[in-house]
């Protein structure tokens, strides 16, 4: 094949996986803080995206103003999903943590399907459809816009980060118990990036709804959004963006050549074995901070 | 009252390796299992087919995973997957012409053959990773069941199986397949509670507890962690050869997606990892109260006049599986079974409770 189309799918899969960084983004926040893997992200994100449409269309709001109360009552559901639930689940097994985010992530689901129904709605942003010539290549403008979204909210957390609040919270990730000890109100920490995660939950919301619809298949990101965490380190930002990019130049490309053998739909398998091979050859993932287990 | 004996002392290593140290405990086992040989005369056909052969069925499943999960302490996120690599092959070979006895077999022996493949994730991580691990090879598997013509027929086809027989008598009536159930549930059972007195069971505790301290003293963790995988996925294959035998009739690849890894998962949590009788309670409510929950609430409805939508009736029980696992993690971590262990302890020496201190 030729190099034009190679680039193009490659420029492509760069821009979808900057979306799927946008996710993972939501993810990392989370793990960095309290090293939980929030597998209700996705649940959160669906969420998300049913309270912007319920604003806009059954209250009326415009779609800007929808999205910024949303924001708002993502943050502090956010904030009290970590305090009723997570924080006593704290110093409890993996296997317990990881059940209560899956229960969560059921329970928010089965609750939105309940109140707004299932059936696939728009999201309507005004984004045009045509494609935008750069040269010989195509590339669609949503995942454009969606794309420079993510990257500004990369460098807004990079720069958050910076703060006296983000520096507090980098010390809550390094070592809590150590925080604590010199008057750091990890609690607080832990809900605010919990908050913070919802937040991240919106922006994906939104750009993923025009992408594919308002439905249930927005909690089925989940997969895509952990192989970005896990590839980029789960407790690294930076590592979430370069590992969303690399992702989505493997699965578009690799899904171009490999439909053609396997008969279509080979995007769901390359991305769980870039899960498999990253997680048995590198845990830490690229970026990621390296363990060392106590006996 | 129920229990005329105040506390249990050993004397002897036999003594404290008895199967029941209790004697009230043989004598309700005894009660229960009479229960459930007369149920097919006690019960309709109804309550028989749709409640109690589902749930022994699924307790048999859930004991598999407890295996793994709750007694060597590997989290295992893709059941499912075993579950269905067992079905599968037990179909197709009994299309085959193979008698289902030895086709039975054979979905247990290809399940363990694939399920071991998790284990050597296990070899490489631990915790959370291995986790996400295996629900990747459960995506893996779910894919290839979906695209695989020869195995599943295609994506959204179904698998006829075919009539249930053993020892050359055919099995067609409800009762003679809750017997079927009824057998294989006793079966794994037995084999749970004997596990627990065998050197097997106690090294796969000690992997659970840490498998560093456990190689210390000498039991090759690795190994044990591939018996514990292995012996988890031939329960398992099993389990969903009779799922798909004598409930379903057919497989589909949606039987065996990701929500029933995360299902089972959770009917072991809720029931208490570890304990064999808190299995079936988790069983039981995890399968049963959604459905139960979302009939009180439409006739609560309606009777105040407030009548739901269809679409709202049809996720209410999502969301009451979800508060499930929610509430009873919150609140008894340790899950039915070590609720029902409270009342028994608490039973076992009354009324000298004041003693237990």
């Amino acid at each position: 094949m030729d190099i034009a189309y190679v680039s193009e799918l490659a420029v492509n899969g760069a821009l979808t996986g900057l979306l799927y960084s946008l996710f993972a983004l939501g993810l990392v926040l989370i793990y960095k803080s309290s090293s939980v893997p929030n597998l209700a992200q996705g649940a959160l994100t669906m969420l998300a995206a049913y309270v912007v449409l319920a604003l806009s269309r059954q209250l009326g709001f415009p779609l800007w103003l929808g999205i910024a109360v949303t924001t708002i009552i993502m943050f502090l559901a956010g904030f009290g999903v970590e305090k009723v639930t997570l924080r006593r689940m704290a110093g409890r097994p993996i296997v317990m943590i990881l059940m209560m985010t899956l229960g969560l992530d059921i329970f928010i689901r089965g609750s939105t399907l309940a109140v707004w129904g299932g059936t696939s709605r728009s999201m309507e942003l005004g984004v045009s459809y045509d494609p935008l010539f750069l040269g010989p290549l195509l590339l669609s403008r949503i995942n454009l816009a969606g794309a420079c979204v993510a990257i500004a909210l990369f460098v807004a957390f990079l720069l958050f980060f910076r703060t006296r609040r983000g520096i507090r919270l980098r010390a809550i990730s390094d070592d809590y118990v150590a925080s604590w000890s010199i008057g750091i109100s990890v609690e607080h920490g832990v809900a605010l990036s919990w908050g913070m995660a919802s937040v991240v939950a919106v922006a994906s919301a939104v750009i993923w709804g025009e992408i594919q619809g308002v439905d249930q298949s927005l909690s089925q990101l989940l997969l895509k959004g952990l192989t970005v965490a896990v590839l980029g380190g789960l407790d690294s930002i930076v590592g979430a963006i370069l590992a969303g990019i690399v992702l989505g130049v493997i699965e578009n490309v690799g899904a171009s050549y490999l439909d053609l053998v396997v008969g279509g739909g080979s995007r769901d398998l390359i991305v769980a074995a870039v899960l498999i091979f990253t997680v048995m050859l590198r845990p830490h993932g690229l970026f990621g901070r390296h363990d060392i287990e106590r006996v | 009252m129920f229990y005329p004996l105040a506390g249990v002392r050993h004397q002897s290593y036999v003594s404290d390796s008895k199967l029941f140290p209790v004697p009230t405990d043989r004598n309700l086992l005894i009660v229960l299992t009479v229960a459930a040989i007369a149920a097919p005369f006690l019960l309709s056909s109804l309550y028989l087919n749709s409640y109690v052969q589902p749930w022994l069925i699924w307790t048999a499943l859930a004991l598999g995973l407890n295996l793994a999960t709750g007694w060597a302490g590997q989290l295992h996120l893709g059941y499912a997957a075993t579950m269905a690599v067992g079905a599968y092959a037990a179909v197709h070979a009994a299309r085959f012409g193979i008698p289902w006895e030895f086709a039975l077999l054979i979905g247990g022996l290809a399940a363990s053959l694939i399920g071991s493949l998790f284990a050597f994730a296990a070899l490489r991580v631990k915790g959370l990773y291995l986790a996400i691990v295996t629900l990747a090879m459960q995506f893996v598997m779910d894919w290839v069941l979906n695209h695989s013509p020869a195995i599943s027929g295609g994506s959204h086809a179904s698998l006829q199986s075919p009539r249930f027989a053993l020892l050359g008598q055919e099995i067609a009536s409800g009762r003679g397949l809750y017997y079927v159930a009824l057998g294989w549930c006793a079966l794994v059972t037995v084999f749970m509670m004997n596990l627990q007195r065998t050197a097997l069971g106690r090294a796969l505790v000690a992997v659970r507890e840490k498998d560093y301290a456990a190689a210390i003293l000498g039991v090759n963790s690795f190994y044990y962690k591939l018996i514990a995988f292995s012996m988890c996925s031939f329960i398992g294959g099993i389990g969903g050869a009779l799922l798909v035998a004598t409930f379903f009739f057919l497989a589909a690849p949606e039987q065996f997606s990701v929500n029933v890894s995360i299902q089972v998962l959770a009917m072991i949590i809720v029931g208490g990892l570890g304990s064999i009788i808190g299995t079936y309670f988790g069983v039981a409510l995890i399968l049963l109260m959604p459905g139960i929950a979302n009939e009180i609430i439409a006739n609560l409805t309606s009777f105040l006049g407030l009548p739901l939508g269809n679409e709202t009736l049809a996720h209410i029980p999502t969301t009451v599986y979800g508060a499930l696992i929610i509430i009873f993690l919150l609140v008894e971590p340790l899950g039915l079974g070590k609720l029902y262990a409270n009342i028994r302890d608490y039973f076992l020496v009354w009324p000298f409770d004041q003693f237990k201190k």
